[in-house]
């Protein structure tokens, strides 16, 4: 066992893979000799050389169009864009090229790759740098989609997704780069897919996803010293594939049911959760289902005003409070 | 300095047996001849609406892909764009899974799911046909490292039109090939039009392609996109460049379409005289004429014309008598496991 930051947890889990198989290789924008713009990949150069670890132009269309075409020739590439909000500099690679290769071909063609990337707020970075995205991923059928809350999970869901056959989006949270963990020594492989009970409960459900999680967990830990409240609080870590068992027999168990999510309200993937629950655990649920978000805004850039728009665990306590009462 | 125009045909005169040699020439002559067919064909189905959705010909352009893959060796990779079917029948695959694609029939060669727009055969080495302008010059990129990275010495061919020289992925691809020393050889084929409007009224160099090398360290070259023996020689220099750690090329191939962009197009657009100017120019004429100086007899070349024609014929036929794709297919291999499941 050992403590390790969430940034030195990603720095293993590459280096774990890349030892594994020659085959993985990782490019993005200062990766290489700089060792990330998050210090998340510092010594992958210096361990694997200049043509396993390869910086890149500024070109996100080129970094993720060349993954792909690695990807489809034999190479697992990790690629990485710095920010989230750069998808949409190319996404079409995202949404286009790598989730629609295999069935447009009827299963020719092959795309094993991880784009990771910093995604989330709480950085003061303004609306453009700060964006939880993972809701622009999850609506393409053929992508999978991760986002780990922990530094193991962060080590065993890379290596996950490096091994898997298929296009997976690799969501790091820029605000827990510098959280700690203790991580057991040795290989850690995970799987995706799977949702993970971080603290049992009976009165109520809350899903989080990956700064959510943490802050769902103190807020369940305020609810229980102050009220009494009993929260059950599920890391859902995958998207897709979306480990929706875990999350129906926590419904079924505590019947109350709050997702907590980052991103602006629309079509965040708490609504798809909601509609899942609806559609076949209605009569579970002893009370209407409430997710808490970061209201339907571009991210204001000034501390105060971000840390008001982004969930809190006093916001989250006082929601499920007022919810559980009334 | 010689242009690679030049280059190319000085290498010419020497006879048939010269460096092409009268077995090349004829299997590229041929190629023509099946993709001229082939896109023809496609058109009168059109109108017998029996090909659906839309469908994006080469009529005029043939000589590029014979040319271009008359010079591969196998192994190498062609990355297509929508209008890709000359470039996937010039590797070899058959009319019959070219047409029922377009057809989309069960037979087709990705069996419906995939169209017109993005015929790919991977055991071909055609890996695929992209129809969002750009996207497919970084996606070439990449099979040229992997190549690069694992020391194996096929060549990735990327096609694309002259509109694509105007969007931000060519750039991209160019300079991140330019700096990586890719083995990649981009091809465009400039047949003046980007869809319905005149490439020149909408790019800020005369040569939409060619004029942009230097920008990337790269040569300038533009070629006779006509004739298949400049192409062909224009691609070997290239492609032993690439395969000699030598980096990139950018070809740009002077051609024209001789039917409108896509099947709604009737290509009004078009000056008058023009049509006929670049008719005059049509590469399989001018092949024919190639193959008769050099002594190829009259009988031989007309037999190739009635061998394909059948291939043709009885493409269309199977194509006829296929079954639309199983319903099996709507939710197969949309992951590896080859199914759908995005929950359990």
């Amino acid at each position: 066992m050992a403590e390790l930051t969430y940034r030195d947890a990603v720095i293993r889990g590459i280096a774990q893979e890349m030892e594994r198989d020659p085959d993985v290789v990782f490019i993005g924008e200062d990766v290489g000799k700089a060792g990330g713009v998050f210090k998340a990949t510092v010594g992958l150069y210096d361990q694997f050389g200049p043509l396993r670890v390869r910086d890149t132009p500024i070109s996100e269309q080129a970094i993720l169009g060349a993954a792909m075409g690695a990807a489809m020739t034999g190479l697992k590439p990790i690629a990485e864009i710095m920010f989230s909000d750069f998808f949409a500099v190319c996404f079409d690679y995202i949404a286009n090229e790598f989730p629609k290769s295999r069935y447009m071909s009827n299963g020719q063609v092959k795309c094993p790759l991880v784009v990771r990337t910093g995604n989330g707020g709480g950085s003061r970075f303004g609306a453009q740098h700060s964006q939880s995205v993972e809701n622009w991923c999850m609506m393409i059928p053929g992508l999978k989609v991760v986002a780990p809350s922990n530094p193991t999970d962060v080590i065993g869901l890379l290596a996950a997704s490096v091994r898997d056959p298929n296009p997976v989006i690799f969501l790091e949270h820029k605000s827990l780069y510098p959280t700690k963990g203790e991580v057991r020594d040795g290989e850690i492989v995970d799987t995706l897919g799977t949702a993970k009970i971080v603290r049992p409960g009976k009165d109520a459900t809350i899903l989080a996803l990956a700064l959510m999680v943490p802050r769902a967990l103190e807020a369940a830990k305020k609810l229980k010293a102050e009220y009494g409240i009993d929260c059950e609080v599920v890391d859902v870590r995958s998207l897709v594939p979306l480990d929706t068992q875990t999350i129906l027999g926590s419904v079924a168990k505590t019947h109350r049911l709050f997702t907590v999510e980052e991103n602006p309200r629309l079509c965040g993937w708490g609504a798809e959760i909601m509609s899942i629950v609806a559609d076949e655990a209605f009569y579970d649920l002893d009370g209407p289902p409430v997710r808490i978000t970061t209201p339907h805004i571009p991210l204001p850039a000034a501390d105060t005003l971000e840390d008001i728009v982004l969930p809190s665990p006093q916001r989250i306590a006082e929601t499920v409070r007022r919810s559980l009462n009334s | 300095m010689a242009t690679a125009n030049d280059r190319a045909q000085a290498k010419a005169g020497a006879g048939l047996n010269d460096d092409i040699g009268e077995a090349k020439r004829l299997e590229m002559y041929r190629t023509q001849v099946v993709i001229r067919e082939a896109e023809q064909r496609a058109f009168d189905l059109f109108l017998q609406n029996l090909v659906k959705g839309t469908s994006h010909l080469s009529l005029g352009q043939e000589a590029v892909a014979a040319g271009f893959a008359g010079a591969m060796q196998k192994g190498d990779l062609s990355f297509c764009t929508y209008r890709g079917h000359a470039h996937t029948l010039a590797r070899g695959v058959s009319v019959e899974k070219v047409l029922g694609e377009l057809m989309q029939r069960d037979n087709g060669l990705m069996r419906g799911k995939g169209g017109s727009m993005h015929l790919t055969s991977v055991e071909h080495g055609v890996m695929g046909s992209y129809a969002i302008i750009g996207a497919h010059l970084p996606i070439a990129c990449g099979a040229a490292w992997r190549a690069q990275y694992k020391g194996h010495k096929d060549v990735s061919v990327c096609f694309f039109g002259d509109g694509t020289t105007n969007i931000g992925a060519f750039h991209e691809a160019l300079n991140f090939a330019a700096v990586w020393k890719l083995p990649v050889v981009f091809v465009c084929e400039n047949n003046l039009y980007m869809e319905y409007t005149p490439i020149a009224d909408v790019t800020a160099v005369p040569q939409p392609a060619a004029d942009r090398a230097s920008a990337y360290g790269l040569e300038r070259i533009v070629i006779d996109g006509n004739d298949a023996d400049v192409v062909y020689r224009t691609a070997q220099e290239a492609y032993t460049k690439a395969r000699s750690n030598g980096g990139p090329s950018l070809i740009e191939c002077l051609t024209y379409r001789h039917s409108g962009h896509s099947r709604a197009d009737p290509a009004k657009y078009r000056p008058e005289g023009e049509l006929e100017h670049w008719k005059s120019r049509d590469p399989i004429r001018i092949y024919r004429e190639r193959l008769l100086q050099f002594g190829v007899p009259e009988k031989t070349i007309a037999g190739i014309d009635t061998e394909v024609r059948k291939i043709v014929d009885d493409a269309t036929e199977a194509c006829k008598a296929a079954p639309p794709p199983s319903v099996d297919l709507i939710t197969t291999d949309v992951y590896a496991d080859g199914g759908w499941a995005w929950r359990n």
